[in-house]
Parts: C-alpha cells; sequence; structure tokens
C-alpha cells in the first residue's frame, strides 16, 4: 500500500514538522487533496497527495518532526493494514473502490483483504519494498488514547490488557502511576505543564519530541510559569494556539535578536519628489499598469544602491561573510497571525513596473496562503515599510542571515529647513537596522545614504 | 396547551403507588375534566372499557359524546381523529396494538405528521394515539412487535414510551396537551407494575429522558418495559460493587441525546437494551449518538442487547429465548467490565 514520505521542500531541508493534518484518517483522498502542512526550516508548505484511496494511517501526529523520505501517512486500502507487515500488494482494488465519492471509508479495524481487479491493471504498481520500521496500529480505545494523550504517555509503549490486545484506559492509568514513581523532579516538570504533552495521539515518532518536554519546561524562568500559571487560574487570559506562521516567526526573530547585534541609521528623506513621481508614473501607466507604491520605489532604489554597494548585499555565514552576486529583496507582509517576506529576485535588473506587478501578486499569495518556497527564499536584503499603518518611523528585526533590513515610516508634512527658510515639507523616515557582525556604521551610512539621494532624485532610479 | 386545572379530584392530590394502568385512566380522566375539547374515539373502549381496561368507567362519567366506540377500522377512525384534531378537539386515540397501527400508518405517517409542514402551520393535529406494544405474552409473532421505532423515524410526528407509572401520568398529561400529534407507547407487561404517582398537575416534559438510578461505572439506556429490567439489573449490580446509570429514554422523537452522552462520557461504557429487534434500532440509534457525542470517552464499544431476529415464536421457551432479559443483560454487561479490566469497589456488607 502506498505511503506518503516527508518530500524535500528546499536544498536545506533535513527534517519537516506536519504542523497540521488537514485530512484524518478514513476521508477519501484524491490526487492534488492537500494533507498536511510541513513546517520547514524556511516555511509552512503543502503536502500534496499523489495517491488516491482512503487515508488509512497517519504516522506522525501534529508537531511531529521526521527526516526527509521518512513515512508520514498511509493511503489506500489492502492487506497488511493490521499487522503492519508491508506484504507488498498492489492497492488497485481498494484504493479504486474507495475513491468513489460519498462511500464511506472502510475502517481500518476490518481487516478486509482487497481483492486483486483485473479492470485496473495500471494501478498495480510495482510492489513497495518492505519497510523494516513499518508502524503497528495499536489497538485501543478512545478513552485510553485520550488519558494517554493528556497525560503524555506514548500508547504504543503499553500493552493492551482488553480484547484483542486493546489498551484501555486502566493500561494507561497504570502507565501513569508507574510514571509518577519516578523520580520526583521529572515528575514536577510533567506535572507543572500538562499542556506542553503532545496533544495528538502519540506514536513512537513522536516520543522523541515528547521526551524533551520536562527539559523545556524546567528552562522555563520559575517566576514567570507561576505568574501565568496564576493567570490562567484567575480565567484572565485566553489561550491562543500557536499557527505555524506565528512559530517560525517567534523562532527566527529570538535567533535574530539573541546574536545578531543590531544597531541602527536613521535619516529623513523629503518625500515630495517620490510621491510626485509616483503619481506621474501612474498617471502615466493608466490602465496599462500596476498602480506603483512607495514601496515598490523603495524596493527598486534599494536594489540599485546595493549593487552599489555590495556589501550591504550580505549575510553572515558564522565562519565567513557572504557576499550576493545577485540581489534578491524581501517584502515584510503583514498576515492576520503572523509575518512573512516574499522575495522579489533580481531586483536590480528588473523595471519598476516589473518589480510592482511581483510584488502585489506575491503579497496577495503571502495572504492566501499560497507562497511557494522558491518565492519565500534567497532573500538578501529585506524592507518592511510600516508608512501606509501611519507610523513615523521605526526599528525593524533584522531578517538572519541577512545585513541588514530596512524600516519605512509614513511621508508626512513637517517642518522642514530649506535654504535656511522654515518651510513645510513631506518627510519620509527611513531606518537601517544592520547586523555589526557584517556591516560598519560608516558602509550602513554610504549605503543609506546613497538610497536618501536616490529617493529625492527618483528620475535616476529609471534612466 | 396551557389551560388551568380544574375538577381536580381527592384522589389526584396525594402521591400514592398505583398500578401504570390504573395512573394511564386516572390521567385520561384528568385531562377530560380538565379540557372538554378532550375526547377517547377507539374499539371497544366504552362498553367493554378497553381490551387492557384503561377506559374503564368513563363512559359512564363522560358519556358517548366524548367516549366512542369505532368500528374495527384503525384508517378510519385515526383519519376521524386527525380530522377532529384539525378543528381543534384533542382525540385520545386507542390503537388496541401497535401491531394493528400498520392498518392506519398511511394517516398516521402521511397525514397526522405531515398537517402542519404542508399546511404552513395553519393546521396542527393535537391527537395522542395510546397504543401498547412488546412481546412475552404469548400472542404471537403478529401481535407481539415494538413497532415504534417506524414511527420514531418520522419527523412531525412525537414517540413517547414512559416505563413507570409516575412517566404514564406525566407523559400522557403531556401527550394531550401537546400541539402535536404524539405515538405514546404503552407496554402489555406493565400494566400491572406499581409505582408511586405525584399528585396534582404532574407534568413530564416531551423530549427529555431520566436518569432513572445514577451510577458511575457504566451506561445503561433502555426504555419502556426494557428500562425497568435495566433498573433492576442495575440495583443488583448494585450489590457486586458495580455502579449502573440507568438512563430511562421516555421520548425516542424528539430523543434526549444530551442526557444519552453526558451518561456516556460520565461512565465510558455503554449498552443499550432494547426488546426489539436488533437491526436498523433505537439502540442503533442510540450507539450512534454515543459515537458521535462521547467517542473519546469511551473505553469499550458501545453494545446493544436486543431480541432475536424472528417473528417472535408463540411457544413459550422459545418466546422467552427471543427476548432480551435480565440474564441477557447481565451477560454483556460483564462482558464489557471485563474488557475494560473494571475493578469493583468494596461492597460494605449490608448485612452489618
Amino acid at each position: 500500500m502506498p505511503e506518503i514520505f516527508m518530500p524535500r521542500l528546499s536544498d536545506t531541508m533535513e527534517e519537516g514538522t506536519i504542523s497540521r493534518w488537514l485530512k484524518r484518517e478514513g476521508d477519501q483522498i484524491r490526487r492534488g487533496d492537500v494533507l498536511a502542512e510541513i513546517e520547514t526550516d524556511k516555511a509552512v508548505m503543502e503536502l500534496e497527495a499523489y495517491e488516491e484511496g482512503p487515508l488509512t494511517r497517519i504516522l506522525v501526529p501534529e508537531g511531529g518532526a521526521v527526516p526527509i523520505g521518512a513515512p508520514v501517512a498511509v493511503v489506500g486500502t489492502g492487506a497488511g493494514t493490521e499487522t503492519g507487515t508491508s506484504t507488498g500488494t498492489s492497492t488497485g482494488a481498494g484504493a479504486e473502490a474507495g475513491a468513489e465519492p460519498g462511500q464511506p471509508a472502510r475502517p481500518p479495524a476490518t481487516p478486509e483483504p482487497a481483492t486483486p481487479e483485473p479492470t485496473a491493471p495500471e494501478q498495480a504498481a510495482p510492489a513497495q519494498p518492505s519497510e523494516p520500521v513499518s508502524p503497528i496500529r495499536l489497538p485501543s480505545s478512545p478513552l485510553s488514547r485520550r488519558l494517554a494523550s493528556r497525560h503524555g504517555i506514548d500508547i504504543t509503549t503499553l500493552t493492551g490488557s482488553g480484547p484483542g490486545g486493546r489498551v484501555i484506559r486502566a493500561d494507561v492509568e497504570e502507565a501513569i502511576a508507574r510514571r509518577d514513581e519516578r523520580p520526583a523532579t521529572t515528575r514536577t516538570a510533567r506535572t507543572a505543564r500538562p499542556e506542553a504533552a503532545s496533544p495528538a495521539e502519540p506514536t513512537p515518532r513522536a516520543s522523541r519530541a515528547e521526551e524533551k518536554t520536562p527539559e523545556r519546561a524546567e528552562t522555563v524562568r520559575e517566576g514567570e510559569e507561576r505568574e501565568i500559571e496564576k493567570a490562567e487560574k484567575a480565567g484572565d487570559v485566553e489561550e491562543v494556539p500557536l499557527t505555524a506562521v506565528r512559530r517560525i516567526t517567534a523562532r527566527r526573530l529570538i535567533q535574530s535578536v539573541q546574536q545578531a547585534p543590531h544597531f541602527y541609521l536613521t535619516t529623513m528623506v523629503d518625500a515630495e519628489p517620490l510621491l510626485a513621481f509616483r503619481a506621474e508614473v501612474n498617471t502615466r501607466l493608466g490602465e496599462r499598469g500596476p498602480r506603483v507604491t512607495v514601496t515598490d520605489l523603495i524596493v527598486k532604489a534599494c536594489a540599485i544602491e546595493l549593487r552599489e554597494h555590495p556589501e550591504v548585499n550580505a549575510s553572515w555565514a558564522d565562519t565567513r561573510i557572504l557576499r550576493h552576486r545577485r540581489v534578491h529583496i524581501g517584502i515584510a507582509v503583514a498576515l492576520d497571525d503572523g509575518l512573512i517576506v516574499p522575495v522579489v529576485h533580481d531586483a536590480d535588473v528588473r523595471t519598476l513596473t516589473e518589480i510592482a506587478r511581483e510584488a502585489h501578486a506575491l503579497a496577495d499569495k503571502a495572504r492566501a496562503g499560497r507562497l511557494t518556497l522558491d518565492e519565500l527564499g534567497g532573500g538578501t536584503f529585506t524592507v518592511s515599510n510600516l508608512g501606509p499603518f501611519g507610523i513615523d518611523h521605526f526599528t525593524a528585526v533584522i531578517n538572519p542571515p541577512q545585513a541588514a533590513i530596512l524600516a519605512v515610516g509614513a511621508a508626512q508634512p513637517q517642518p522642514v529647513v530649506r535654504d535656511g527658510e522654515l518651510a513645510v515639507g513631506t518627510m519620509m523616515a527611513l531606518t537601517l537596522s544592520i547586523d555589526h557582525r557584517v556591516l560598519d556604521g560608516a558602509t550602513g551610512a554610504a549605503f543609506l545614504t546613497g538610497l536618501k539621494e536616490l529617493l529625492q532624485q527618483p528620475l535616476r532610479m529609471v534612466v | 396547551m396551557g389551560r388551568t386545572t380544574v375538577g381536580r379530584t381527592a384522589e389526584q392530590t396525594a402521591e400514592q403507588a398505583v398500578t401504570y394502568r390504573q395512573a394511564l385512566h386516572d390521567t385520561l380522566r384528568a385531562e377530560m375534566l380538565r379540557d372538554e375539547d378532550v375526547l377517547l374515539l377507539g374499539e371497544e373502549i366504552g362498553v367493554f372499557e378497553g381490551s387492557y381496561k384503561i377506559t374503564a368507567g368513563l363512559l359512564d362519567e363522560f358519556g358517548p359524546r366524548r367516549v366512542r366506540d369505532t368500528p374495527i377500522c384503525e384508517e378510519g377512525f385515526v383519519g376521524a381523529a386527525i380530522g377532529a384534531a384539525m378543528l381543534g378537539l384533542r382525540p385520545v386515540v386507542e390503537i388496541m396494538t401497535i401491531n394493528f397501527s400498520l392498518l392506519a400508518i398511511d394517516q398516521i405517517v402521511n397525514h397526522a405528521a405531515k398537517m402542519r409542514a404542508m399546511f404552513g402551520g395553519q393546521v396542527s393535529v393535537p391527537m395522542v394515539i395510546r397504543t401498547p406494544g412488546g412481546g412475552g405474552q404469548q400472542l404471537a409473532a403478529t401481535h407481539s412487535q415494538n413497532l415504534e421505532v417506524f414511527y420514531a423515524h418520522v419527523p412531525g410526528l412525537k414517540v413517547v414510551a414512559p416505563s413507570t407509572p409516575a412517566d404514564a401520568k406525566g407523559l400522557l398529561a403531556s401527550a394531550v396537551r401537546d400541539d402535536d400529534p404524539v405515538l405514546f407507547l404503552e407496554n402489555l407487561a406493565l400494566y400491572n407494575t406499581k409505582g408511586v404517582v405525584p399528585g396534582g398537575d404532574h407534568i413530564v416534559r416531551i423530549g427529555t429522558a431520566a436518569v432513572a438510578k445514577e451510577g458511575s461505572d457504566l451506561t445503561l439506556v433502555a426504555y419502556s418495559r426494557a428500562a425497568v429490567i435495566a433498573h433492576d439489573v442495575a440495583r443488583r449490580l448494585e450489590d457486586e460493587g458495580v455502579s449502573a446509570e440507568v438512563i430511562d429514554l421516555r421520548s425516542l422523537r424528539p430523543l434526549d441525546r444530551a442526557t444519552v452522552c453526558a451518561s456516556a462520557r460520565k461512565t465510558g461504557r455503554a449498552i443499550v437494551l432494547e426488546d426489539d429487534w436488533l437491526s436498523y434500532g433505537i439502540g442503533a440509534e442510540i450507539a450512534a449518538t454515543i459515537a458521535e457525542g462521547a467517542f473519546d470517552y469511551l473505553d469499550a464499544p458501545v453494545r446493544r442487547v436486543a431480541a432475536a431476529e424472528v417473528p417472535l415464536p408463540y411457544a413459550k421457551p422459545l418466546e422467552l429465548a427471543a427476548l432480551p432479559d435480565a440474564a441477557a443483560l447481565t451477560r454483556v454487561i460483564r462482558e464489557v467490565l471485563e474488557a475494560t479490566r473494571f475493578v469493583p469497589r468494596r461492597v460494605p456488607s449490608s448485612q452489618g
């Protein structure tokens, strides 16, 4: 029967985490259905089905991480479901029959041998090599599973004492009692944060993640934990489960602020020429072109300036600095539940309208959750514009391993001194956050000044 | 509905132990006294006082306008009752056994159940059909059936099935006052059972199950005669250190799924006992309800104890063998307890 394996989704990917199953055991799967969301080191990707038939078994629970090529689910019916010893029988008949709409999934508990279907010979795929690690589905009562999950017990380690070896409540309760007899440190750590246990049905693959639980719990500062517990008890807090995007955002930002020594350079740009230029471009483009935004202009300007200052178009690689020959600019896009940074590749050689078209398409896809890994990867510099949100100026957290990020404030009327006279101008704050490991103040200043001059003479961008 | 009680008689006001039969009789009489639109129709309910004597004395008291003997024609008199109900009366029809309701099933299913919906709420059919069902009386295959599931399947009908005299009273009063057609299921084996009946105007809301006995270890779900058996078995199990909760459904449509699921969630083990055949029965509905509403709390599959799937034999030993009884229920209870390695709690010796 076909197994679904953890795919390689990026060059740097070593393992993937199932962040969410979109199908349940017993669901009918059609080719192209999205089975699950997989979280990699870079992004959340969709796991698509190339097989048809009922989703017989989920091998990796939500939150479980497995290396590339490890089976994560089984699709299709067939003999050997219960024993777990892959017999190499074709799934043809079962998959064909099971794919009919409306037909209820055959319960996996019924060991029904698949009848060969002669009319579907093309389905008789070559036998899968026997997997030595084929997992065994243990019969277990729903109550025992729920109890085990709540107490962080790996149900596959238990011996069922119910009919046919079914794991029942009594078995789980005994396992909990046994565990509670262990040294006190382990117990307090576990009981202190029971919600840290995997919420899904544990499998052998999940146990690895679970063993980390006490250790992780211990690293939480005690006072903080007490505060949280107190608030929880008082009913003053609402628990918001982390989405995959939120989780990745948090991890990457912590990595950034903990590892990259940030410093900041701010300059004020006279935005009047830029806004006038933008208005003129949009008028001339009219119906034919995309509406060019301030962000698009800044991306274009950054791309040109990065070409001028290649030392800024760089990243930190622990033992060395990498200067990128191509300029790929990420644009921070706010989502309801996090932040994502799609990348305009080779922005320095693209025209303004090309950049605008691509940036808008990327933002739409980001909000729809449809970005591909290619569209998320490879950035060498990032622009974050909170101007549309009315922010005067701010500092952004560097998107590692990039060397710098540009924070753009709103263009707004401000008093300015022009030729020794006080006047009303339209100013915009640009703040460059720089990883001091890669760049120093003077280099950053040269880039930022160049950028400022370019933005104040925007025609230079297109000549 | 909602009329005030008039003509309350002395014997109704005090709580007392009466038979199921007596409770039905007294409630019919009370409802007729309370509301002069209530009338009775049925075969031999007047001069002969009913095959099971539920209507004894009512012809003398209320006269032939309100207690009408009908020809042996179920379709005719049920249809007549539907018409009367549509015009504002509150007929209570007696069908001698539920087996004979098959002759009126078109009237019940296609007319009584449909009127309100098909006429956009312009009319309702405030009719009650009282009818006994069940086997065990050596009445043979055609007169021993549990056809209530036919009616419980049909939206537009309400189906109630009391197991105690108190519920017989409370549900019959509710049924008479309900503006929709209610099939009121009685049971031949229950007529002589006794129980305490609350005095006065006692109402049991249709659509509410009763926790007949509280317990923590397993849930027994039943209705009508089977609820009485389940209750007896549960009481006996108490002596063995098993605390069984008994849910008496009382109302098959609407079904009180919340109470059933709450109990199954509490105990993690559930068994349905029904007099009816196993396949496609009330037990199947209950098992599905528990699977949907309490799945994560179950430590064992829901089990059903039901009648053998044969036309009920006439011969006494065969009839007894075909019907589910306390022994069959006890056997399945033990299987479920063993399958979940239940450890009985220590029972304090009742002998002292």
